[in-house]
C-alpha cells in the first residue's frame, strides 16, 4: 500500500510524540508533578499510529488504562493531556479524570477506560450510532491481551458481528496482563484466532511496524466502511516499561526478552524503512524530533503553570440536571 | 375511549383521559417518544421477539416479558426496535456508547435482578463518564426492568434492590406506582440527558388506572401525596404506594387519618415532601419491599432523623421485606412481602391505637 508523503511524516511525528510524552511523564511522575498512577505505552507506538492514520475526527475510538498513545494518535492536544495528568483545571477533563480517563469528544475520543475491557462495548455503541445515522464513520476499540479474557470482550465482538457494525477490535498484545503472561492466560496461539468464533476476520500484524499496521488496518477499516462488519486485529507488541510507573518488570520477565523487543523498536525501524526507500530524509526526521522536544517541554511547562481546579468543581458534572443535589454530609 | 375523569395530581381539575392498564400506558409512551425523536431506539433481549430481523421475515413479536414492546417492530422496524443476543453487559455497554455519540437508547434489562449481569457498565461507564470526562458528554440513557415479588418468579427474578442504583452518583432511579405515573416518568426519563432506571413492579403491570390523553412528564425528583392526612405519614414507593393507599383507606374507617407520600423518584429524592408531611403528622412509617439493610427505607429514615428529629413524637418505623432473598412458595413469598396488614399493625402500634 502506497502511503502518501504527508501521512508518513504524520506517522513518524505521532510515534515520536507518544514516545517522548511517555518518557517525560515517567520523569515527571518520579518528581511528583504527575499525581496518581501512570501506565505508559512506549514501545507500542506503531499500533495506534498505524490505525489512527486512517481516521478522522468523526470516527471514534475507545481506549484503556494505557491510553496516552491512543489519545495522541487520535489528535488530542499534549498540553491538555499533560495538564490533565498533573490534575490541573486546564486538563482535557478539567483535572477530574487523570491519566486513566483522558477523553476528548471533539476529536472522537470516547475516553480512556480503567476497567479492563469496559471500553470495548462503547466503541461498538459508537459504531451502532454510525450505522444508525449513516455517518460513514467507524469506531476502533483498543484493548490489551488481558481484556480478551473478559466476558464483555466476547459479548461485544459477538454483538458487532451479529449487527455487522463498522468497528475494529484492535488488540495490542503486549504479552503481559499486569505481570501475567499471555502464554499463561490465553490458550489459543494467537488472540486473532478468537475471531473465528464470531465469524469475522482475525488478523495478526507486527505491532512494532507502523507501516504493516497501517496496511492491515486500512483493509479492516475499508471493510467496515463498506458495511461488511468488524475485524479483530491483533498487534504483537511490547511495553518497554512496567505495568505502571513503579512496577519493575524484571520480577516477571527477562532482560533477554526485553532486548529482543527493543531491537525491533518501531521508531528506528520506521526511519530505516522509509529512509531506504528515499521517502524521507534524515533532516526531516530530525526536524520532527526537535519540534516534538519543544512541544513536550511546553506541555510540561503549561501543566506546571496551570491552576488547580476550583473546589466547586468537586460537585459539578455529575448530572446534566439534578434537583436538590447532595453536597455531602459533614 | 376518552372519558372526562379525575386529575391524578389532585382533586378539582378534570382532564380528558382514559382508564388504561399500566403496561398499555407504558407502551403508549414508548410509541410517543419513538415518534417524537428519531434518535430514540429500543434495545434488549426479545424486545422485537424471536424473528426480529427483517430479513428473516417478521412473524409476530413477543415483546419481552409482559409484552412491554409487543407490536413495536411492526410499526418502527428493526432499525429502532433492536433485538440482541443474551449479553447484558455487551448491549448495555453498546447502548451507553451510542448515548455518548448522539442517540437516546431505551434499554430493556428484562428483570431487575439482571442489572447484576450488566453492573460494571452501569457503575463504571453510565454513572461516571460525565464526571470523569469533566462534563464533556451527556448520557441520555433510559433503562427499564421488571422488579418486585408476588408473582412466583422466585429469588432471581423478584428483587427490588433499587437502593444499589440510587446510591450511585450519576444515575437516576424512578419508581412509578400507577399507570398515570409510569407515563409521566417514562417520558421524562427518555427526554432526560442523564442515565435513568425505570422500575416497573410486576404487580403494577396489569393494574388499571386513569391516564390523561395528553402528553405530559412528571419531573424527576418530585414525589406526590396520594392520600392527605394528619395522624401519621406513610411513605411508599412503587408497589408499596398501593399498599400504603389501601392501608390508609382502611385506617380511615377506624378513624385514623394517614397521609401517603409516594416517592416516585428515589434519586433525585424529594426530601421536602416527606419532611413537610412528618412536620405535620409527627409520625412516620416507611414501607419498602426491599430488604431493610442499607435500603431506601433506611435512607428516608436517616433523612428524617437528621432533618426532622424535633418533629417526631415517636420512633421512625420501617416496614420492609426480611433480610432474605425472595422465596418461591406462595405462602413464604406472601410472608416476605410487606402488605397492608403489616402497615396497619405497625401504624396502630405506633399510634398506641
Amino acid at each position: 500500500m502506497a502511503v502518501p508523503k504527508e501521512k508518513l511524516s504524520w506517522m513518524y511525528e505521532t510515534m515520536y510524540r507518544i514516545r517522548r510524552f511517555e518518557e517525560r511523564l515517567l520523569e515527571e511522575t518520579a518528581k511528583g508533578n504527575a499525581m496518581g498512577v501512570a501506565h505508559t505505552s512506549d514501545g507500542e507506538e506503531a499500533g495506534p499510529t498505524g490505525i489512527c492514520a486512517h481516521l478522522t475526527d468523526t470516527d471514534w475510538i475507545s481506549s484503556t488504562h494505557r491510553g496516552h498513545g491512543h489519545c495522541i494518535a487520535k489528535g488530542l492536544d499534549t498540553k491538555g493531556m499533560m495538564a490533565e495528568i498533573f490534575g490541573r483545571a486546564t486538563g482535557l477533563c478539567k483535572g477530574k479524570g487523570g491519566s486513566m480517563h483522558i477523553a476528548d469528544f471533539s476529536k472522537g475520543m470516547l475516553g480512556a477506560n480503567a476497567i479492563v475491557g469496559a471500553g470495548i462495548p462503547l466503541a461498538v455503541g459508537a459504531a451502532f450510532t454510525a450505522k444508525y445515522k449513516q455517518t460513514g464513520g467507524v469506531a476502533v476499540a483498543f484493548f490489551g491481551d488481558g481484556a480478551t479474557n473478559q466476558g464483555v470482550f466476547h459479548e461485544s465482538v459477538n454483538l458487532a458481528s451479529v449487527f455487522k457494525l463498522p468497528v475494529i477490535f484492535a488488540c495490542e498484545n503486549n504479552h503481559y496482563a499486569q505481570s501475567t503472561s499471555v502464554e499463561y492466560a490465553v490458550p489459543v496461539k494467537d488472540i486473532a484466532d478468537r475471531a473465528t468464533s464470531y465469524a469475522i476476520p482475525g488478523v495478526v500484524v507486527d505491532g512494532m511496524d507502523a507501516l504493516a499496521v497501517y496496511e492491515a488496518a486500512g483493509e479492516a477499516i475499508a471493510r467496515a466502511r463498506a458495511g461488511e462488519g468488524p475485524t479483530l486485529l491483533e498487534m504483537k507488541t511490547y511495553r518497554y516499561h512496567g505495568h505502571f510507573h513503579a512496577d519493575i518488570p524484571h520480577t516477571y520477565r527477562h532482560q533477554e526478552e526485553e532486548d529482543i523487543w527493543r531491537a525491533k523498536d518501531p521508531i528506528p525501524h520506521f526511519e530505516k524503512t522509509v529512509g531506504e526507500q528515499g521517502l524521507m530524509e534524515d533532516a526531516e526526521f530530525k526536524a520532527i524530533r526537535d519540534a516534538i522536544e519543544t512541544e513536550i517541554e511546553e506541555a510540561v511547562q503549561f501543566a506546571i503553570d496551570s491552576p488547580m481546579p476550583d473546589p466547586s468543581e468537586l460537585y459539578t458534572d455529575v448530572y446534566v440536571n439534578y434537583s436538590n443535589p447532595l453536597q455531602g454530609l459533614r | 375511549m376518552t372519558t372526562a375523569s379525575r386529575n391524578p395530581l389532585g382533586p378539582g381539575t378534570e382532564v380528558p383521559g382514559r382508564e388504561e392498564r399500566y403496561r398499555d400506558a407504558f407502551q403508549r409512551t414508548l410509541r410517543d417518544e419513538l415518534n417524537r425523536d428519531e434518535n430514540v431506539y429500543i434495545i434488549g433481549e426479545d424486545v422485537a421477539g424471536g424473528p426480529g430481523r427483517e430479513d428473516q421475515g417478521i412473524i409476530d413479536s413477543w415483546g419481552g416479558p409482559f409484552a412491554a414492546t409487543k407490536g413495536l417492530i411492526q410499526d418502527f422496524g428493526a432499525r429502532r426496535i433492536v433485538d440482541t443476543p443474551i449479553s447484558e453487559a455487551g448491549f448495555l455497554g453498546a447502548a451507553i456508547g451510542s448515548a455518548l455519540t448522539g442517540l437516546r437508547p431505551v434499554v430493556d434489562l428484562m428483570y431487575f435482578d439482571f442489572i447484576g449481569v450488566a453492573f460494571d457498565q452501569i457503575v463504571s461507564n453510565a454513572s461516571k463518564s460525565r464526571y470523569m470526562f469533566g462534563g464533556q458528554t451527556k448520557i441520555p440513557l433510559t433503562m427499564f426492568a421488571r422488579s418486585g415479588g408476588g408473582t412466583g418468579h422466585a429469588a432471581q427474578h423478584s428483587s427490588n434492590f433499587y437502593s444499589i442504583l440510587a446510591h450511585l452518583p450519576g444515575i437516576k432511579v424512578v419508581v412509578p406506582s400507577d399507570p398515570y405515573s409510569v407515563r409521566g416518568l417514562l417520558a421524562a426519563a427518555i427526554r432526560d440527558d442523564d442515565p435513568v432506571m425505570v422500575c416497573n413492579h410486576k404487580k403494577l403491570i396489569n393494574l388499571t388506572g386513569f391516564v390523561p390523553d395528553e402528553e405530559y412528564t412528571i419531573e424527576l425528583g418530585k414525589g406526590r401525596l396520594t392520600r392527605v392526612g394528619t395522624d401519621v405519614t406513610l411513605v411508599g414507593m412503587s408497589w408499596t404506594t398501593e399498599v400504603c393507599n389501601n392501608a390508609a383507606d382502611r385506617l380511615k374507617e377506624e378513624g385514623i387519618s394517614a397521609e401517603v407520600v409516594d416517592l416516585l423518584s428515589l434519586s433525585p429524592l424529594d426530601e421536602e415532601i416527606f419532611l413537610n408531611s412528618v412536620a405535620k403528622t409527627n409520625k412516620v412509617v416507611i414501607v419498602d419491599e426491599d430488604s431493610p439493610r442499607a435500603s431506601m427505607a433506611s435512607e428516608v429514615a436517616a433523612v428524617i432523623a437528621e432533618k426532622a428529629f424535633d418533629s417526631l413524637d415517636a420512633p421512625i418505623k420501617r416496614v420492609t421485606g426480611p433480610h432474605t432473598p425472595v422465596p418461591y412458595s406462595r405462602d413464604l413469598e406472601n410472608l416476605f412481602l410487606p402488605d397492608e396488614e403489616d402497615v396497619i399493625a405497625t401504624t396502630k402500634k405506633l399510634l398506641g391505637a
